[in-house]
């Protein structure tokens, strides 16, 4: 829609003017489109070159590593964060398959009988299919079901599951605002510090502790995000840039609080906190698992979250202040307002996260509290599309596979790191959804109607600019 | 050089855009594709020029087919296009963007302007083009840039000229000259493709009209033909181009605007000391190029245009300084500019995008619960009254067309009682039909005593619309004169000439 929006330069200048003559400052100022700025492009390419702060920044600037990065990422992030489900699934599907492979390829019977494929390829097909399949069937005995435990593997899904889904809803709500929230990492940590010491500095009645830790969780949380958020509709500053530093500062803040006599565990030289009190832990759910009552306030959150986007004038406005900016501060949306609130709410979110792994599965404050729930977090986000069920499921289906990569190792000898290949995996087909069409055959028409390189942008953009 | 276009059908899927077109362009001969937006006059030149390939049907050259695999197949062949936006760069002089692409070099690729100079000079000189070649494109106004896009074919020789709604930018003057630089160009012996749905321009240059609906030819006709008829080809059934709305019944001045100046980031002033006032029940329609500063004064009415001074008063209450939503809630509706920017929210549904400014308001929300039934029940008797074609209230809106989307924003802010109504290009893009319709309406609303601003940049609209008429030029208001006023002095203050004949602006 270029041509739509795009202003002919100078159209102010008088008509009778000579040619030469220079007109100053009679080019209308464009308005501020809505679409991208710079800045956005920028942002983009340092979250996608440093995987949301993963990894140090490359050297050489990731728009200089590649011919094509530039005009529509703004469009494409929000094609692939908010695409068919349908291309997540497929995704995931073909993600197994080449995960498999891999699998296959280190098992020494598959070695062994390529050796003589051309005398007996079902030898080796056997093989293949035995490596690929005894893995698998490993990895769903670890992660839902095996006739030893029952359904115990099941309610460790749920369990590691728990902060997943809800750092991943805080990342989806503020992505739907059109905020690029990286920063569940750190608010995880931050919220999980407040909780943490509330849990274990403070001694209070059993249900009223329970609520004081969630409650200061979430308030640390919500705190950590709209900084962001604040910076953001204040002074522009992108919000990919300030959650990716948010994350730093939480955790070296963490990290130098461990250290300090108000958090270190008396007695004890390496950093770590008290063990919070029994009443400030979330209660067990079912007997003999780790499964805890932090699972039932993500099914509640995961409601929540769906109502307030559906059904909320809040979320209304977040949609509209995340899908067209410029047309919701027409309708009198308070636009900076709105990105706040956004981040706050992503932040709390996270927050409850945070709450889950001090009140629920740790009970302790660590250095590695959070592990990389904020990080998976954004691909759970990302293969939930952005939707409050969507990336519920998405977030059982990484709790699964992180449950069952242990079993997968101890039966198979399959290392435990094929399941990061896996995600990572699944993250690169969502994020090229045209590969998934093309390898399915959903392109249809695609080659046919494929006019000239050059000409295509010019059609598209005569085309838009023609067909009303 | 004769052109024959025999049975050209353009799918897009299972959509044709073209199907089965003929048309014979006669040497020296000024040929008209006339047709509504949408019709698929633009479809067709993008396959003439080689930017679509047609699913079916020849092209042909003095008798010769011809196979243009792109627009440098089409050029080679002799045909130029001069397209609705054009294709310059800015920081570029005149003679660069002439040579972009067929640049001629020296010994050792020395690119060599010199003799690009010289074609362009003589071009100048034949035309009476007043073309500098070492100008800069970004300096010229919009009117000189276009002949740069007319002298970036004729120096590639072309024979046959496509013009793409040339006259959407040009003020009416500039309009004329265009005209007169086409015929011209006839009587050198070029045939030009005019493509255009406004019928005054058409009767006025065209030898041959071809009208093209839903993707079809309906038919030719002589230029002699009356407007009301080619109308009617147009649209596919009978149309009144006139709106016979009653006189004005202006009662109490509610709405007043006093030196409204709005200075843009950089420091310009873009709106500059701008007084008028509207009365209820009075259309007040601002004309004037596109850029004029029309889009700031409204956005600064509206309040999201920062540095603004002076002072905008509506029944009395200052609106200045207000947050937009409370200007809104002051009884203001407005229709921005450019509705697929401002005005919807494209991935939204039609029904969501029908309450956009009113999400928050009962029936539609309670407190912070909002009322799917209800916006849905809003979203039927909306799409019924404006006759918003959509598949569907869930469709989103993006997926409308240009003249639907639009109905869809004027159908919002005309659906609660109102005490200022501002509507910014409010038919732009909008099929013949619809804008009688969407006319009748905004009248409507002056009929029931609601003071209106119209701003337009199409002089037949505010012809047909305004009770007064203000001029905008250069951020400063030229004049405000009634609506009885004739074209050529409009034209004149469009241009920054006052209606006495001073000259406003530098």
């Amino acid at each position: 829609m270029a041509t739509e929006d795009g202003k002919i330069p100078d159209s102010s200048a008088p008509e009778g003017t000579a040619p030469g003559d220079s007109v100053p400052g009679a080019t209308v100022p464009a308005k501020a489109a809505p679409a991208e700025s710079p800045q956005d492009v920028q942002a983009a390419d340092v979250a996608l070159d440093t995987a949301g702060g993963l990894h140090e920044p490359s050297l050489v600037p990731v728009s200089s590593q590649s011919g094509d990065v530039g005009h529509k990422q703004g469009n494409v992030l929000q094609q692939i964060m908010m695409g068919s489900g349908f291309v997540s699934i497929l995704a995931v599907v073909v993600a197994l398959v080449l995960g498999g492979l891999l699998i296959a390829s280190t098992d020494s019977d598959v070695a062994r009988t390529a050796g003589y494929f051309f005398g007996r390829p079902s030898d080796f097909l056997g093989a293949l299919w035995s490596a690929m399949t005894s893995s698998y069937v490993a990895l769903f005995q670890g992660a839902v079901f095996n006739p030893r435990q029952g359904f115990l593997p099941l309610l460790e899904t749920m369990t590691v599951a728990t902060p997943l889904i809800c750092a991943a809803l805080g990342v989806a709500l503020a992505f739907r605002a059109g905020l690029f929230n990286i920063g569940a990492q750190g608010q995880v940590i931050i919220s999980a510090t407040a909780a943490a010491y509330a849990g274990f500095a403070w001694h209070l009645p059993s249900v009223v502790h329970l609520i004081v830790v969630i409650v200061m969780g979430i308030v640390g949380g919500a705190i950590w995000g709209a900084i962001a958020g604040v910076l953001k509709a204040r002074t522009g500053a992108h919000e990919v840039i300030v959650t990716i530093m948010l994350n730093y500062i939480a955790l070296f803040f963490l990290d130098f609080l461990l250290n300090t006599p108000a958090f270190r565990r008396p007695g004890e030289n390496t950093p770590i906190s008290p063990r919070i009190d029994e009443s400030a832990a979330y209660p067990p759910l079912i007997p003999g698992s780790r499964l805890h009552f932090g699972f039932i306030v993500v099914v509640l959150l995961t409601i929540a979250v769906w109502w307030l986007l559906n059904r909320s004038t809040i979320g209304f406005e977040f949609r509209a202040v995340g899908a067209n900016p410029a047309a919701a501060r027409t309708a009198g949306v308070k636009v900076p307002l709105a990105m706040i609130l956004a981040m706050a709410f992503a932040g709390a979110l996270a927050g409850f996260g945070g709450v889950a792994q001090v009140a629920g599965t740790e009970k302790v404050l660590t250095g590695g509290i959070a592990a990389q729930i904020g990080f998976d977090s954004i691909t759970v986000a990302l293969l939930g599309r952005s939707t409050p069920w969507g990336t519920f499921f998405a977030g059982l289906l990484f709790g699964a596979f992180r449950a069952g990569a242990v079993q997968m190792q101890i039966q198979t000898g399959t290392p435990i790191d094929i399941v990061l290949v896996v995600q990572s995996l699944i993250v690169l087909f969502i994020a090229a959804p045209p590969l998934i069409r093309s390898i399915f055959g959903l392109n249809p028409g695609r080659k046919k109607n494929k006019p000239a390189r050059p000409a295509r942008r010019s059609a598209v953009a005569t085309a838009t600019g023609g067909a009303k | 050089m004769k052109l024959e276009l025999k049975g050209i059908s353009k799918a897009f899927g299972t959509f044709y855009a073209n199907q089965d077109i003929d048309l014979v362009v006669e040497p020296g001969q000024i040929h008209c594709l006339l047709g509504e937006n949408g019709a698929g006059k633009s479809t067709l030149m993008n396959v003439l020029y080689g930017l679509y390939e047609p699913t079916a049907g020849q092209i042909l050259l003095d008798g010769r087919p011809v196979n243009f695999r792109g627009p440098g197949d089409a050029m080679a062949a002799g045909i130029g296009m001069v397209h609705q936006h054009f294709m310059l760069v800015p920081v570029f002089t005149v003679a660069e963007n002439v040579a972009l692409g067929a640049e001629t070099t020296t010994f050792g690729g020395v690119l060599s302007i010199e003799e690009t100079r010289k074609k362009i000079r003589e071009i100048s000189a034949q035309y009476g083009f007043h073309v500098d070649p070492d100008a800069l494109v970004e300096d010229l106004p919009v009117g000189v840039q276009q002949r740069v896009e007319i002298i970036k074919a004729l120096v590639r020789k072309a024979k046959v000229l496509i013009l793409d709604e040339p006259t959407a930018v040009l003020t009416p003057q500039e309009t004329d000259e265009l005209l007169d630089i086409m015929r011209q160009l006839r009587d050198g012996g070029t045939s030009i493709v005019f493509i255009s749905h406004k019928l005054r321009e058409v009767k006025a240059v065209s030898d041959v009209i071809t009208v093209i609906r839903r993707g079809r030819v309906v038919g030719d006709a002589p230029p002699t033909a009356p407007t009301t008829e080619l109308a009617s080809m147009m649209v596919g059934r009978p149309v009144s181009l006139t709106l016979n709305k009653d006189p004005a019944a202006p009662r109490e001045t509610t709405f007043v605007v006093t030196d409204l100046t709005v200075r843009a980031p950089n420091g310009t002033t873009v709106v500059d000391g701008i007084s008028f006032d509207i009365a209820q029940g009075e259309i007040l329609a601002v004309a004037g190029v596109q850029g004029n500063g029309q889009t700031e004064l409204t956005e600064a009415i509206l309040g999201i245009q920062e540095h603004v001074t002076g002072s905008v008063t509506l029944d009395g209450k200052e609106l200045l300084g207000l947050p937009v939503k409370d200007v809104l809630g002051a009884g203001v509706g407005f229709v921005p500019e450019d509705r697929s920017v401002d005005g919807l929210v494209g991935p939204f549904s039609v029904a969501e995008n029908l309450v956009l400014d009113l999400y928050d308001k009962a029936p539609f929300a309670n407190g912070i619960s909002m009322n799917p039934s209800k916006v849905h029940e809003h979203a039927r008797t909306k799409i019924e009254e404006f006759d918003i074609r959509t598949p569907s209230p869930n469709a989103a809106a993006g997926t409308l067309s240009g003249g639907n989307q639009q109905k869809v924003v004027m159908a919002r802010e005309l659906s609660r009682p109102l005490r200022l109504f501002i509507a910014s290009q409010p038919t732009r893009g909008v099929d013949v039909g619809s804008i009688e319709f969407l006319h009748r309406r905004i009248v409507a609303e002056r009929d029931v005593g609601t003071p209106v601003m119209i701003i337009s940049t199409e002089l037949d609209e505010v012809m047909e619309l305004a009770d007064r008429i203000a001029v905008l030029y250069k951020g400063k208001l030229v004049g405000i004169v009634p609506s009885g006023t004739p074209r050529d002095t409009l034209g004149l203050m469009m241009a920054g000439v006052g209606p006495e004949g001073g000259h406003h602006g530098h």
